[in-house]
């Protein structure tokens, strides 16, 4: 089945919310009972249109304050792929949540309000899909039915994207731009009368039309032991498989491979899902892996191609995004988590905070709570990385505060 | 010959979760209701685990007002599958005076259920209790990490939740709290039947279409019981119906249709145009109840 993750970002006045309302009423997603309610609170409010924005504004807490204050999950489906849309805020604080929604997204899409083009956050939207490597990010300028539909203020936004873009140095990134109006469904999934100088596709069309294994099959495959599995019982005394999720590419029985961290060489015998034995298993498959030898694997190890080694590394250099209201110090230990990989960490030196609008960077000693910045990390015992760039989920970590328990931040290998 | 394995990437998320679990905490337990998003549970914990058996219990808090026939299966499904099943009972707690018991024209035990369900960890000392929950069904359900961290007394702090990136999940806890896991956050209704539509699984039998005595309240079809209250001037009639969600009996309401097989089913959801919890008499009583509901305990 196709699953097609997409994080929506957005301040809270561009329309974020009727988009993503638009794009669930639009293809037929919204439940009777759902549409019912929204026209009785639209009606309520006086409103004369449909206000899609109540589709998906949830907590009690948010519609008292008008806000989204966090990651909401939202689902929708056509023929064609099942759609999971991440939707974070886009205030300045939330950073965190911005980054937390880009990191499991294949697709972004960035909203610009026509009336206003591009803003200090679309910098900022722009910058974190960069460095978190969305492959495809959408820029949609909406409101285009309140600068009456105009083709000239269209071009302008777009030129001035495309010189913010010219610093992005993420080159492999598909990025797009449509005129859209959310409020009357324009370009959204149904082409716009109004826009008759538009002739791309609709955020829809273009959502349809991406490849959603592309990103996920193109890299070194990595095989991180989540769990070993020992039944013994009478009928598989001795089976001990090695169950994980698998990332990157594809692994086949006879490939020759090497354990992580001990350096053991062998080859993969079987590979089994449920009750069935495979030959090989593509990227993502949550599989059990058996190995010819005899050999000593546990939770943390990776199980690798022999030819295609990962970083060992004791000393990491990381770009982080701190997510706590206690700072990042120099000296501070934390827990680092990558993959099923679990150690303690020291933090060597923070190198400087790096701004998110492109502007570069600066030197610092701590990070602050949605603060940006390079920092070198020393690590009680090594971890198996690649760098983001190569293998984002072989590049990603999680820094745990040892005292809270808290996720703090999240680093990215450079 | 050559045999590839091609991932369903619902499935393949859930089974990962799975195995997190049981490598992160001490002592699991799988929150088994007898409905179709909890069996589905079970199916994606035998092959997250195969050919090794479910490494941790089930645990069914039971109101006493549950559907016969989902008692029934339940009991069929732990023999078969040689599970361990653990029951702990509502009125257990009416009777030690824990809880009381609702009277009138609304009455349930559905909030009831949370003080039993908060004991049985305490008792059991379970530091995860995975449960069926999705994030499509409610909209405090769309905000719920995968790995959803509930302090000593069982609450849920939505505006303190930590930060889930990529697939790492954090099951970092203190002595006293637990996480509640949610394995299916990101299936849908139609994911969930379809799934239980290829893979054949098995759900109790009034999940499909047959006969029973029912009375209309506020636009929903009620079952009679001795349990559930009705007035005198709800007059109950045998209507062709089957549940689409299954509570108890108290807060689950019924929807009249004809679909017998799973994959009339199917069917039936793909051009509904009716939400699942539409059907959730418990989440009727306000626009916020799930969201309190989950501030105390609820699962």
């Amino acid at each position: 089945m196709n699953v097609l993750k997409i994080a929506t970002a957005g301040s809270v006045d561009d329309g974020k919310s009727t988009l993503i309302g638009r794009l669930l009423y639009d293809t037929q997603s919204l439940t009777n009972d759902k549409v019912e309610s929204i026209k009785k609170s639209s009606k309520q409010k006086g409103y004369d249109y449909l206000d899609l924005s109540l589709a998906t504004d949830g907590l009690v807490a948010e519609r008292e304050q008008g806000i989204t204050i966090d990651v909401a999950h939202i689902y929708f489906s056509t023929a064609k792929k099942s759609y999971i849309i991440a939707d974070t805020p886009g205030h300045v604080e939330y950073t965190r949540n911005m980054v937390t929604g880009a990191s499991s997204s294949q697709v972004s899409i960035i909203l610009i309000d026509a009336r206003k083009g591009v803003i200090e956050q679309t910098n900022r939207h722009f910058f974190i899909n960069n460095l978190l490597r969305v492959k495809d990010v959408i820029v949609a300028i909406n409101k285009m039915d309140l600068v009456e539909y105009e083709e000239e203020i269209y071009n302008k936004i777009k030129k001035d994207f495309q010189t913010l873009n010219e610093k992005s140095t993420y080159n492999e990134q598909n990025v797009s731009y449509i005129p859209i109006s959310a409020i009357n469904g324009g370009n959204v999934v149904n082409k716009s009368a109004d826009m008759p100088w538009y002739n791309g596709q609709t955020i829809l069309e273009l959502l349809e039309n991406i490849d959603t294994l592309d990103s996920q099959q193109s890299t070194q495959a990595r095989f991180p032991v989540q769990t070993v599995i020992r039944p013994k019982t009478d009928l598989h005394h001795d089976f001990r498989g090695y169950a994980g999720k698998l990332y990157g590419n594809t692994l086949r029985v006879g490939d020759a491979v090497t354990v992580l961290p001990s350096l053991t060489q062998t080859k993969i015998s079987k590979i089994h899902f449920y009750n069935s034995e495979y030959t090989e298993a593509i990227a993502e498959s949550s599989i059990i892996i058996e190995l010819e030898n005899d050999v000593n694997v546990t939770r943390g190890d990776m199980i690798v191609k022999t030819n295609e080694l990962p970083i060992v590394q004791k000393d990491v250099n990381a770009t982080i995004c701190w997510m706590d209201d206690k700072k990042l110090i120099e000296g501070a230990k934390y827990l680092v988590q990558h993959n099923s990989n679990t150690v303690l960490a020291k933090i060597e030196k923070v190198k400087n905070i790096i701004a998110t609008d492109f502007s570069g960077s600066k030197v610092a000693s701590q990070l602050s709570i949605n603060e940006i910045g390079n920092v070198n990390i020393k690590l009680s015992k090594p971890i198996y990385v690649d760098t983001y760039a190569k293998n984002k989920l072989n590049g990603a970590f999680i820094l745990i505060d040892t005292a809270s328990n808290t996720t703090a931040g999240v680093g990215f290998v450079i | 010959m050559n045999k590839t394995f091609t991932p369903n990437l619902l499935e393949s998320e859930s089974i990962y979760i799975f195995r997190e679990v049981v490598a992160q905490f001490n002592k699991p337990v799988l929150l088994f209701s007898g409905g179709k998003d909890s069996i589905t549970l079970v199916r994606l914990a035998q092959k997250a685990f195969y050919p090794a058996k479910i490494p941790f219990p089930l645990l069914h808090v039971d109101t006493g007002h549950n559907f016969p026939e989902t008692i029934e299966f339940r009991d069929k499904l732990v023999a078969e599958l040689g599970l361990d099943l653990i029951v702990r009972n509502v009125q257990d707690s009416i009777n030690t005076g824990k809880v009381k018991e609702e009277f009138g024209r609304y009455s349930s035990r559905n909030t009831l259920q949370t003080v039993t369900l908060l004991d049985a960890i305490e008792e059991f000392k379970f530091d995860a209790c995975i449960g069926g929950a999705r994030r499509d069904e409610e909209k405090a359900r769309a905000k719920e990490r995968i790995f959803s961290v509930r302090d000593d007394f069982g609450q849920w702090d939505e505006k303190n939740q930590r930060p889930e990136l990529f697939d790492i999940l954090n099951g970092k806890i203190d002595h006293g709290q637990n996480v509640r896991v949610f394995p299916i956050s990101n299936w849908t209704e139609l994911d969930v039947w379809k799934y239980i539509e290829d893979e054949n699984i098995e759900i109790p039998s009034i999940y499909f279409s047959h006969k029973r005595n029912t009375f209309l309240r506020d636009g929903l079809i009620w079952s009679q019981s001795e349990f559930v209250y009705q007035e005198n001037d709800e007059e109950a009639i045998e209507r062709i119906v089957r549940f689409r969600t299954v509570g108890d009996m108290t807060c689950t309401a019924a929807v009249e249709s004809f679909a017998a097989t799973i994959k009339e089913v199917v069917n039936e959801i793909r051009v509904s145009t009716i939400s699942e919890r539409g059907a959730r008499i418990d989440d009727k009583r306000s626009e916020a109840a799930m969201e309190k509901r989950k501030q105390q305990g609820y699962f």
